[in-house]
């Protein structure tokens, strides 16, 4: 099982962080600041694997982004690269070749995406077109909610129409 | 909402107006609050640190004060807000109660931030999990298939083990829910209940067998997930779904043998995520059964022969097969390919493919390790890779395949790597090496060469006990000694300052066995006045630690006596140096060395005569670094008093093992002459008396206390005495007494006891009684036995005898190797006693001495 998902530029800053077992804040961080340190003072050519504590962490880098993952010692390191990669084709696919700023920018969109690949830290759904459906449909609901209310808003107020969220 | 909404609609009713209307209120009193990506861009623009900090704290008090104001408007948006200023690392624990309130909003945005909320701000330890169950329990009955994908998704995050007991009826329903999707998220929620509360695995069981018949992948992956991990989790489950063999079996097949489908088609390979789980499972469940294994041979052979290996996915398949493979009752044959397949990895390009390589042979090296032999070259080759991960394991693994046949081209590759490795490395590395060469040496002039190679390239990262282990070796090995110093002298004239274990070991040497060094026949022609500023060169760099130092100036020391013309005036210059050094310890060995070459020097070469071989049977327990120069020390720490007759004792005792011919040179014609000319008497009537046994005299002078202290710790110390001899033995209450002796009012009775669990140690009290109307000063009793015997001596209670009576006891423990009768030579000295008693006794059984 996955124990933790962890996004991050080359710059060391934090883009997204999936953690599937409770941990305290300041352990969190701690974590997240000792693995930033020692992934990015890798050098490219050593593998993606390292053991850290009792767990393995697999992690690759996407042009300016690292994706990390911590999994158990009886889990296949490959499959998590091939996990990792499937979630950045979704992420490529949903924002139509993704950069980091749509990350940064749209970040709870990857929070839903990987929800949708992932849940408890293992796979469910090892379809893409399923995945991107779900998102799909429910972006649509999100829409409709906000059609409605710029409705209202039209009706009774004169004040601007209310975006998405993260628009 | 509902679709007529879209337009004005004059039905509204009238709450949904006044909701809209207050809204609207709202919006007019406080302004619009800035949006998500006007905050993400102010932070970003920040050019500092505490700019950032500003904005972020601006920001975070004016959310603040809408959650105070319950705005809910716009809550939406500050809470999302609010969950990027958490991922700087900025605290947001005050949003987790606002994340509620959203989740309990009707509108599906306000629920799917609020959730996304739960999962970052809460954790499965926070007290607001009522309020979040309660949340749960109605959007996992809501009618939309997203907001319960929603809940679920947030339980199987967030799970504590009471919501996992409040929750599990729903999720066990929601299993069986008509809906694919809705279905594998409650199948994934159940297999998290399950790891927080194993207990309730049993709700679940009846749902889950279902599963495995769908022919959605989302479904059937997780129903194996949760399967896998209910087999993991008790034995009867495991027993229970071992009737799925077959069905995992036919998933997996169809799989392979299935055309190519778009939808879950990885470069080629057919739904790879899915294959791992079910070997994976397969694995669990052919763990130690023989049928079950059986029926997933052909499946497992198939799988491994026809995975395209191209790509990172088709390795990841065959990967998991070769795990599923050797945990498994496979076949021979079935074995053999899998290693073959971590073979053919082990040549992959992509360093990622060589790790798992590795790190499974080693899992397997121990069950199949002739099969992973033959990629041993390979293997070897993996020592040069530029990821240092990778050399680790294959260093591991390396040692691993070491055995007598291979170690000598094993160790060419290993002592290489050894000397590029990095410093991580070295200390590990040299004492596997040092293991390995001292289990495997075709001959000790290899293993010293390699102990060799291996101090110089591992430097300071050496173990101390190599120290002592090579000293040992060399001790006991006198064929060698010769070409080692010369070899050692070679290595000396470098600059070994980052070796310091070398160098104590060197001079340890080159002290011990300085004659071979310069002997006309040795491989190095030095002169002594080379060796001697060599010396003086070591002892003045500040790099060398001052336990190197102690080595230097002990072997120093010992050379004074090992050359034929030595510069004493030099040597003796170089030590007393040291007299004033800061170094407490470097300091007393000044002192006490400049003493053999002024007041005492008619010591010196009997006090550094060549040790005897040391014990190798104990490797690495006693002798530590600077354990050595220790012994001198207490050669040396003798008061000047004592030191005439200790010196003799020393030496018989130092020359003990060398052979008698040692000891017939006492150093000096000292008032003590016809101690030794007695002692020597005393071991050539044991000899007559034992046919060519050698025998090992032991004599001590019980003076007193600290000099027998002195002398037992040598004698154990040399003799290894075994420890339960140190400690009281257990004795039988049968006791005889003898009179061994009784002349000139001296008599000496023995009264024996066998210890009770050790029969061939007898215990023999010796009791002194003087009989005269004078006192016996100073006595002494000695014994000696021979050397297949082991005689301990504990103190005596006094040196003087009173007169009239007076008695002095002590004890002897003599340990033979079988139980024979016990033979000793004992005599007595004291100096108001003229006569010298010298008795050959035997000690027959366990009761009865017998003069000869």
């Amino acid at each position: 099982m996955m124990q933790f998902m962890l996004l991050f530029s080359r710059q060391g800053k934090l883009r997204l962080q999936k953690w599937y077992n409770a941990h305290p804040d300041k352990l969190k961080k701690k974590i997240t600041r000792e693995l930033i340190t020692t992934i990015l003072a890798r050098k490219p050519k050593m593998c993606s694997f390292l053991e850290w504590k009792d767990l393995k962490i697999v992690y690759k880098r996407y042009a300016s982004l690292y994706f990390c993952c911590a999994i158990e010692q009886g889990d296949n390191e490959l499959l998590t690269l091939e996990i990792i990669h499937r979630y950045v084709e979704l992420l490529d696919k949903y924002f139509g070749s993704v950069c980091e700023l749509d990350i940064i920018f749209n970040f709870e969109k990857a929070y839903f995406i990987l929800d949708e690949l992932l849940l408890g830290g293992e796979i469910q759904e090892t379809s893409k077109k399923n995945v991107l459906k779900a998102i799909a449909a429910q972006d649509l609901l999100q829409e409709d909610e906000a059609k409605v209310h710029e409705l209202r808003y039209k009706n009774f107020s004169n004040s601007a129409p209310l975006e998405r969220i993260s628009s | 909402m509902n679709p007529t909404d879209h337009g004005f609609n004059p039905a509204f009713n009238m709450a949904v107006i006044k909701e809209v209307f207050n809204e609207a209120l709202e919006r007019v009193r406080t302004p619009t609050p800035m949006r998500l990506r006007d905050l993400i861009r102010q932070i970003r623009a920040a050019r500092t640190a505490a700019e950032e900090r500003g904005v972020i704290n601006k920001e975070c008090a004016y959310i603040r004060s809408t959650f105070r104001e319950e705005d809910s408007v716009w809550r939406c948006r500050n809470i999302a807000k609010l969950l990027y200023i958490h991922m700087l690392g900025y605290p947001a624990h005050f949003g987790q109660l606002e994340c509620l309130k959203l989740i309990a909003s009707p509108r599906f945005t306000d629920k799917r931030i609020g959730y996304l909320g739960a999962m970052l701000l809460l954790d499965e330890r926070q007290d607001v999990h009522l309020l979040i169950t309660n949340c749960l329990k109605n959007d996992l009955n809501s009618s939309t298939q997203f907001v319960v994908g929603l809940a679920l998704c947030t339980l199987g995050a967030i799970a504590s083990p009471e919501m996992s007991r409040d929750l599990a009826g729903e999720v066990e329903r929601l299993m069986k829910s008509p809906n694919a999707y809705v279905r594998k998220k409650a199948a994934l929620c159940a297999y998290r209940i399950i790891l927080k509360v194993p207990e309730l695995m049993e709700i679940f069981l009846p749902a889950t067998r279902s599963l495995l018949s769908e022919k959605n992948h989302g479904v059937l992956i997780t129903g194996v997930s949760l399967i896998t991990e209910m087999c993991e989790n008790s034995v009867d489950t495991l027993q229970h779904f071992k009737k799925i063999v077959p069905n995992l079996v036919r998933i997996l097949k169809n799989l392979i043998l299935a055309g190519y489908s778009p939808e879950h088609d990885v470069s080629g390979v057919s739904d790879p995520f899915l294959q791992v789980k079910i070997l994976r499972l397969l694995r669990i469940l052919g763990k130690n059964d023989v049928e079950a294994s059986e029926a997933m041979n052909d499946i497992l052979a198939q799988v491994a022969t026809n995975t395209e290996t191209t790509k990172n996915v088709g390795n990841t398949i065959l990967y998991e097969t070769v795990l599923s493979i050797m945990d498994i009752r496979s076949e021979s044959g079935l074995r053999v390919l899998a290693i073959n397949i971590l073979g053919r990895f082990l040549l992959n390009n992509d360093k990622n493919i060589r790790y798992v390589a590795l790190n499974t042979l080693l899992k397997t090296v121990h069950v199949d390790t002739s099969a992973v032999q033959r990629h041993r070259t390979t293997i070897l080759e993996c020592l040069k890779d530029p990821d240092v991960s990778i050399r680790r394991r294959a260093l591991e693994l390396s040692f691993a395949l070491v055995n007598a046949n291979n170690i000598k081209a094993m160790m060419k590759e290993l002592l290489t790597f050894l000397e590029k490795a990095d410093p991580e490395f070295k200390e590990m590395a040299s004492s596997r090496i040092v293991l390995a060469a001292e289990r495997y040496s075709p001959s000790i002039k290899w293993h010293l060469d390699t102990l060799l190679s291996v101090l110089i390239a591992a430097g300071n990262y050496i173990r101390d006990d190599v120290v002592s282990n090579v000293i040992q070796l060399m001790t006991a090995n006198p064929s060698q000694q010769s070409y080692m110093v010369g070899q050692l002298w070679s290595a000396l004239e470098n600059d070994n300052s980052d070796r310091q274990p070398l160098i104590q070991i060197a001079t340890w040497c080159i002290g011990e066995f300085g004659d071979m060094l310069l002997s006309p026949d040795s491989n190095v022609q030095i002169s002594e006045t080379e060796v001697i500023a060599v010396y003086h060169r070591l002892l003045t760099s500040p790099q060398n630690s001052p336990i190197t130092k102690q080595y230097c100036l002990t072997s120093l020391t010992k050379l004074s006596t090992r050359f034929q013309h030595p510069d004493t005036h030099k040597i003796q210059e170089l030590i007393e140096s040291f007299g004033s050094h800061v170094q407490m310890e470097l300091q007393q060995r000044g002192v006490e060395y400049s003493q053999l070459f002024g007041k005492y020097a008619y010591l010196r070469n009997g006090l550094l005569e060549r040790m005897p071989a040391l014990e190798i049977t104990k490797p690495s327990t006693n002798t530590h670094n600077g354990s050595v120069s220790q012994d001198a020390d207490e050669e040396e720490s003798v008061s000047p008093a004592e030191n005439q007759s200790n010196s003799n004792a020393l030496l018989v005792l130092l020359g003990g093992d060398t052979g008698d011919n040692d000891i017939i040179k006492p150093p000096a014609k000292a008032p003590s002459l016809d101690t030794n000319q007695d002692l020597l008497d005393l071991l050539g009537g044991l000899d007559s008396g034992m046919d060519s046994i050698s025998e090992k005299p032991i004599d001590l002078k019980l003076n007193n206390d600290s000099s027998i202290q002195n002398n037992n710790n040598i004698l154990s110390m040399i003799n290894s005495t075994p420890d339960y001899l140190a400690e009281p033995l257990p004795i039988t209450p049968q006791t005889r007494d003898t009179t061994v002796y009784d002349k000139g009012g001296l008599r000496i009775d023995f009264s024996s006891q066998k210890a009770a669990d050790v029969p061939n140690t007898t215990s023999i009290n010796v009791s002194a009684h003087n009989t005269t109307a004078t006192d016996f000063t100073e006595f002494v009793f000695q014994a000696a036995v021979p050397r297949t015997f082991q005689l301990k001596l504990l103190p005596p209670s006094g040196t003087i005898i009173t007169a009239d009576g007076g008695t002095v006891t002590q004890i002897l423990r003599v340990t033979t190797p079988t139980p024979a009768p016990v033979r000793m030579r004992i005599r007595k000295l004291t100096t108001s006693l003229p006569t010298v008693f010298n008795d050959n006794l035997t000690f027959c059984g366990a009761s009865n001495f017998s003069p000869d």
